[in-house]
């Protein structure tokens, strides 16, 4: 079955045309539509746009072809598709079909790829677990009874189940990396600034960044150069030039100062997660990489100062859902601060309610000072920390999640030990730093991811160690059951 | 310890225009308690004279001519508003 292939293989099939993307297309509509009975990673898939865009692109003369020509790939239902519902997995959002492409999209189909759905989130991209989707629990492939994290928690599960080969997340406090770690995928946290945000759903407008999520290292650095780049209708995307980022996967780390930092294995993490991450750390090693022991001292402050920082930039985000122009409209509302009020309160689910509380508690006048400017003040320490190691050292590695993933509805109701996991992915997004996930082993049965993390703008060096770990070890090989269950 | 009265959720939920019953504000009182209590870590810092971090690129504004470009489309705009008439939206009357 061709859905069982890797890109390049597949790639070179529809370059010699012994495929055409027609097929491949099909094939994909079929195996999502066969598995995702069980795995519910997708919100929407969109047949019709997928097959007349292969059609398309079938009849291109060969030097028309994209980089990563007939690929299909699935959306996290936080980006914006001119003509697809993009529902951000809220009933506020619905019925919401946008009326123009986001960049990161644009930038997709123009690289060749077929856009075939759109996938499950937590709402608003706030979350671990993906649970807090208004509309489906989406399941982890290699466990039915176990949640794929999240938020883009179908973007991971969907790329785990073998239903696409690439997908996009959106990462705030970990979205990408986290799903990407439960799942055994790879996913990359880019650089603020790296890829627009414009037709990104905001949610924490200073930490928001698109992401990859992919099976190989190699899958993930040509998506990333195909999305990357400055863009007209976002200020803050970067001008710095894209490199092609597969030119980076030499597999030499020969003298790379790697940082580990004490707490990244420390009070709780998993002994089992701990063990297979100092495992990965012993490969990078003896493919000649120094390492070191250091210390990230105000990490432990990252997650209190995230949750003040995303909620108030939250509840300014949101504050744009009113129910007037789109989304969620009640049904005979007398006057219009009713319809502002029961828009909000029946469209949103409980936890985006939650944060926008807080954030609004957070920016009101006689809080301000105390939380909202305390919190970006400790924000400068984790970031000026962060630099601190990079003067001397490549790259930062440890752990991705602190365990492996969780049972569906284990959690949720305990919300300071999802916080405590925020420990290892928040304080990056603070930072604005890259990072990226790569599976590195199992605990208990389950994937368990390594992260890498680099200074800004150096996609190409974490993309150089996770290559060259992944090929150094079997992980990436490793494929979920089929739909078994416990 | 208890931050949080089901009057002061109240008053910040009308500020982002959430509808709050008095059930509802009581769940959401222990539940910002706890995010609250979990801020409180921040003060054992001493971040007298720290600068606030609002922005995690050091970058300029990015400025360009005022040219109008990718024009929406109107129409297909007004197709997700619920209620409108001559290509203007219309809401309930805000005076009662």
């Amino acid at each position: 079955m061709v859905v069982n292939k890797t890109a390049s293989e597949l790639q070179s099939l529809l370059h010699s045309r012994e495929l055409s993307v027609k097929e491949l297309t099909e094939a994909t509509l079929q195996t999502i539509e066969e598995k995702d009975k069980t795995i519910q990673a997708f919100l929407t898939v969109t047949g019709p746009e997928a097959l007349a865009a292969a059609e398309q692109l079938d009849n291109l003369p060969d030097d028309k072809r994209g980089s990563l020509f007939g690929m299909p790939i699935g959306i996290k239902d936080n980006i914006i598709t001119k003509g697809i519902k993009t529902t951000c997995a809220s009933k506020m959002l619905e019925n919401f079909v946008p009326v123009y492409e986001g960049t990161a999209t644009e930038r997709v189909k123009d690289s060749g790829m077929v856009v075939v759905g759109k996938l499950n989130m937590d709402e608003f991209a706030m979350g671990s677990t993906t649970e807090h989707s208004a509309f489906q629990i989406t399941r982890n492939p290699w466990n039915l009874d176990r949640v794929p994290g999240g938020s883009s928690g179908g973007s991971a599960a969907a790329v785990a189940a073998g239903e696409v080969l690439f997908s996009l997340g959106s990462d705030t406090g970990g979205s990408v990396r986290q799903p990407a770690a439960f799942c055994g995928v790879v996913g990359m946290k880019p650089t603020y600034g790296r890829v627009s945000r414009s037709g990104l759903v905001a949610f924490g407008s200073s930490l928001d960044q698109i992401g990859p999520i992919t099976t190989t290292v190699e899958d993930n650095a040509m998506l990333l150069s195909a999305i990357a780049g400055a863009d007209y209708r976002d200020a803050s995307a970067s001008e710095k030039p894209v490199p092609d980022f597969r030119n980076s996967l030499t597999g030499d780390i020969k003298g790379l100062k790697i940082a580990v930092p004490a707490r990244y294995l420390g009070e709780g993490v998993d002994p089992e997660v701990r063990e297979a991450v100092k495992k990965a750390i012993g490969v990078l090693e003896s493919l000649g990489a120094h390492v070191d022991e250091v210390d990230l001292h105000y990490s432990r402050y990252a997650a209190p100062t995230y949750y003040v920082i995303s909620s108030a930039e939250a509840s300014s985000n949101l504050a744009r859902f009113d129910g007037i122009r789109y989304g969620y409209h009640p049904a005979d509302a007398k006057n219009l601060n009713e319809i502002y009020l029961r828009s909000r309160s029946e469209g949103f689910g409980e936890e985006v309610r939650k944060r926008v509380l807080y954030g609004t508690y957070a920016l009101s006048a006689g809080h301000h000072e105390d939380l909202y400017e305390r919190a970006q003040k400790v924000r400068t320490l984790i970031a000026q920390d962060f630099q601190n190691v990079f003067k001397e050292y490549d790259v930062i590695v440890g752990p991705t999640s602190a365990t492996n993933a969780y049972k569906l509805g284990e959690t949720i109701k305990d919300p300071l030990t999802l916080y405590a996991n925020d420990l290892l992915t928040t304080p990056v997004n603070l930072a604005g730093i890259p990072a990226i996930s790569v599976p590195c082993g199992f605990a208990d049965g389950l994937p368990v991811g390594l992260q890498i993390i680099g200074n800004h703008f150096e996609e190409a060096m974490l993309y150089k160690v996770a290559h060259a770990y992944e090929q150094a070890t079997e992980f990436h090989r490793q494929t979920p059951p089929a739909g078994k269950g416990n | 310890m208890s931050n949080f009265t089901k009057e002061d959720i109240q008053y910040y939920a009308n500020f982002a225009r959430i509808d709050m019953p008095d059930a509802e504000a009581e769940k959401y009182a222990t539940r910002l308690d706890t995010l609250l209590e979990f801020s409180d870590r921040l003060k054992e810092l001493d971040t007298t004279d720290v600068e606030p971090m609002t922005h995690p690129l050091a970058i300029v504004n990015v400025l360009r001519e005022d040219t109008p470009e990718d024009i929406l489309n109107r129409d297909e705009m007004l197709k997700s508003v619920e209620d409108h008439e001559d290509g203007l939206i219309k809401v309930p009357n805000i005076l009662d």
